[in-house]
């Protein structure tokens, strides 16, 4: 059985504990061992590009020299940890100057320099497990279903730093819901904005982004969305006014590897 | 124009605004074009100027969904987004001048609105 460490975030702790829950039930059905660190700290949200913010980095620095010190790779689940832990990795690595603020402040038993391999819960499923291997453990198909993969901004930008997939055309998600069974639906705003934290001061911002997405699915004729993201989940359940289901991908995961009921109990 | 504010913009931002050539590829796909009353090309050629602080008090700073489309589809890689950051830090930095406060968000919360919308918001909005 392989391991990893696994970061779950604040929010899979609680509003999105089914996005948590399937996902590890799924792991351990496809035998992988995820091993969460006792001491992770939320990751804040959103990364800060300014090369001056150091305090506002150091919690996902944590988690990768953690990821580092029991020397496996690093799995992350909800979109929004991932930017921002891949992009503080990507700026450790680039930036010297910053990656030694960072250190002179840390003061680990070795300086941390970028050294953790950062998986995105799906590129697990694609790098490691491999999209054949998961067709063959498919139990529940979801044959006939039509699937719109939701990615937003978080997932694949910016490309440089996440290096996940074409952000203009991207797979990943396609794939997986092929291996699920399903059949994907591409549409022009799969990789747009939801209004994501605007929510919090401009409803109808969030409201224009986010009904924009959920048409753009609907017109191509989709049964559903599928996202990994919790925020984007809020809003385009909440803030879209349209009544297309949307899950995560990990529900859909679980359900197909006959885990789902497991999952809750 | 304010140089000192200027030169923390470009160091805070790492961004070299000599390189826009102005075609407003970054505007046209920035999902706040709307709401804001600068754009993103905008903010390249502002800052350009050295006309930080009508930046620093226009709400556009706040609409910014750091989305990143305007970094990844800029042609010269100009990463406006890191400059709207950089100016939007500019202004929250200022004492007492934090956008949102901790005492309004128990009335912004619902039954599923969750804790990264929150957490975002703090980093967004408050120094
Ligand atoms: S897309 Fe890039 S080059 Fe074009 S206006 Fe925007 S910043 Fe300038
Ligand atoms: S990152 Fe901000 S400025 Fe750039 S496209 Fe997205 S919302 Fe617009």
């Amino acid at each position: 059985m392989e391991t990893f460490t696994y970061y779950p975030g604040c929010t899979l702790r609680t509003k999105a504990k089914d996005l948590d829950t399937y996902a590890r039930s799924s792991a351990e059905a496809l035998g992988i061992s995820l091993e969460e660190p006792a001491d992770w700290q939320c990751c804040g949200g959103a990364y800060t590009t300014a090369k001056d913010e150091i305090a506002t980095k150091l919690s996902a620095v944590r988690t990768l020299n953690s990821a580092k010190t029991s020397n496996r790779p690093l799995i992350t689940v909800c979109s929004a940890c991932h930017n921002v832990i891949k992009q503080t990795n990507y700026d450790i690595l680039h930036d010297e100057e910053m990656a030694s603020k960072i250190n002179n402040y840390l003061q680990l038993d070795e300086p941390y320099n970028g050294e953790t391999t950062v998986y995105h819960y799906l590129e697990m499923l694609r790098d490691v497990v491999g999209f054949d291997n998961l067709a063959q453990k498919v139990v529940n198909s979801f044959k006939g279903k039509k699937i719109a993969a939701y990615y937003g901004c978080l997932l694949l930008r910016p490309s440089k730093a996440l290096a996940m997939d074409d952000p203009e055309n991207p797979t990943i998600m396609e794939d997986f819901i092929k291996a699920i069974g399903g059949t994907p639906v591409i549409y022009a705003q799969r990789n747009e904005c939801c209004g994501g934290y605007i929510t919090l001061e401009d409803k109808d911002q969030a409201a224009k982004r986010s009904s924009a997405v959920m048409r753009s699915a609907a017109d191509q004729g989709a049964d559903m969305i599928i996202t990994a993201c919790p925020l984007c989940l809020y809003n385009l359940k909440k803030n879209s006014g349209s009544e297309l289901p949307v899950y995560y991908f990990t529900e859909l995961l679980a359900e197909a590897l006959g885990v789902k009921e497991e999952s809750n109990e | 124009m304010n140089k000192n504010l200027k030169e923390q913009v470009l160091r805070s931002s790492g961004v070299n605004v000599l390189k826009c050539m102005r075609c407003g590829k970054c505007s046209g796909t920035c999902p706040s074009y709307d709401e804001m009353e600068y754009h993103p090309h905008q903010f390249v050629y502002m800052v350009e100027r050295g006309d930080i602080e009508t930046l620093m008090n226009s709400k556009s700073i706040y609409k910014c969904l750091t989305c990143f489309a305007c970094v990844d589809r800029c042609p010269r890689n100009v990463e406006p987004a890191k400059v709207v950051e950089a100016v939007r830090l500019a202004a929250v930095r200022q004492q007492g001048n934090n956008h949102m406060n901790p005492n309004q968000i128990p009335e912004m919360l619902d039954d599923d609105l969750p804790q990264q919308a929150i957490v975002t918001a703090f980093r967004k909005y408050i120094k």
